[in-house]
């Protein structure tokens, strides 16, 4: 859907700066806050980066495998539930995103580690 | 400035994420800016309103000629749309408001809660389904769907009571949203944020104000211009709580 350069406008000033600039194929750590009762604490979502939304609503899919189970999270960019983002590695890729790696499981699921100039 | 509401255009709704990390739907509203076009008062017109102007461009031959003089008497700038707001009286009795101010957003800094006019989606002829939400009959096995069924009995009383729900021209009529929850003033671009979805198209204009029922104070929650019941706190007194 477009939208309005006014609301465009808006949407660009609730987003957040704070997090650093990853890449599709990295491996980060998201740190998520999460509330229990009136406690809150944070969990750390560590995957491969499969999918970055550009736009309006930017957003970005961590994928992971969870005792042999895939696991994806969706985190909209905005959102104040991630604490912060560590990046672990970065991989060679050539895929804007990097679908195909859910039917590989294991050896196959690796990707070509780069260093990027951070 | 205590002029209870001003004009504005609805631009489109989004989804803002507040400090909790929730997701709100939003709609995003031009507001104003306006300006003070006429004061009506007691004396003269029976009542104390200011009529407010919002100001947009209009081309000059879409003006009459008694609009221009209007315009022209106070030196505005020609507005394309009015409507008279209740004037909030302060408590020295003044209202610091004349013709020619300007009544932008910042109106609804600290305002928790306004109403919201506007005119609905036309919906032209409509069945009984869509209109009046009939619940219609079975989908299939040769059955018609979208009727309404029996309008009445037979030969007594050999007509149709009025006001049976029929099918007929639904929408474009003026629908006023109460208590939308205010979330953001954007004073650099006139916008006001809201929560929830308001009346109308996109690019339609609505009629802002402030609410005229904030709703009452619940546990843990303060709405604007919540009285207290004096019965009850002087029971409460009474009781030594």
């Amino acid at each position: 859907m477009s939208y309005s350069p006014i609301i465009t406008r808006l949407l660009a000033k609730a987003q957040r700066t704070d997090l650093p600039t990853f890449a599709v194929g990295d491996t980060i750590k998201v740190h998520v806050k999460i509330k229990e009762g009136d406690k809150e604490r944070v969990q750390i979502f560590e995957g491969i980066v499969i999918k970055k939304r550009e736009g309006a609503q930017p957003s970005f899919t961590v994928r992971k495998m969870s005792f042999g189970q895939g696991v994806e999270r969706i985190f909209p960019q905005a959102s104040r539930i991630v604490e912060k983002i560590e990046i672990v590695r970065s991989a060679k890729v050539r895929r804007a995103k990097l679908y195909y790696l859910r039917a590989l499981r294991g050896k196959a699921a690796r990707l070509k580690e780069v260093d990027r100039v951070k | 400035m205590s002029v209870s509401g001003l004009l504005g255009k609805k631009v489109g709704m989004t989804q803002l994420y507040d400090s909790k990390g929730e997701v709100r739907p939003v709609t995003v509203l031009q507001a104003g800016p306006c300006v003070v076009t006429q004061l009506k008062s007691l004396l003269s017109d029976g009542y104390d309103a200011a009529q407010v102007g919002l100001v947009e461009f209009v081309k000059d031959s879409r003006l009459t000629k008694a609009m221009k003089g209007h315009f022209a008497k106070n030196n505005l700038p020609p507005v394309k749309l009015m409507k008279e707001f209740a004037i909030e009286v302060e408590d020295d009795g003044s209202t610091g408001v004349k013709v020619g101010d300007k009544v932008l957003v910042d109106l609804f800094d600290g305002t928790k809660f306004v109403d919201i006019s506007g005119t609905s989606k036309g919906r032209g002829f409509a069945g009984v389904v869509k209109r009046h939400k009939f619940a219609g009959g079975p989908a299939a096995h040769g059955h018609m769907f979208q009727v309404q069924g029996s309008i009445g009995a037979s030969s007594f009383p050999s007509r149709v009571f009025p006001g049976q729900r029929m099918s007929g021209h639904m929408g474009d009529v003026t629908v006023t949203t109460r208590n939308l929850r205010v979330l953001g003033v954007d004073k650099d671009e006139n916008l006001l944020v809201v929560e929830g979805a308001v009346p109308g198209h996109r690019n339609g204009y609505v009629v802002i104000s402030k609410a005229k029922k904030p709703p009452r104070e619940r546990r843990g929650f303060s709405g604007e211009g919540t009285a207290v019941n004096p019965l009850k706190a002087s029971k409460r007194a009474a009781k030594g709580k």
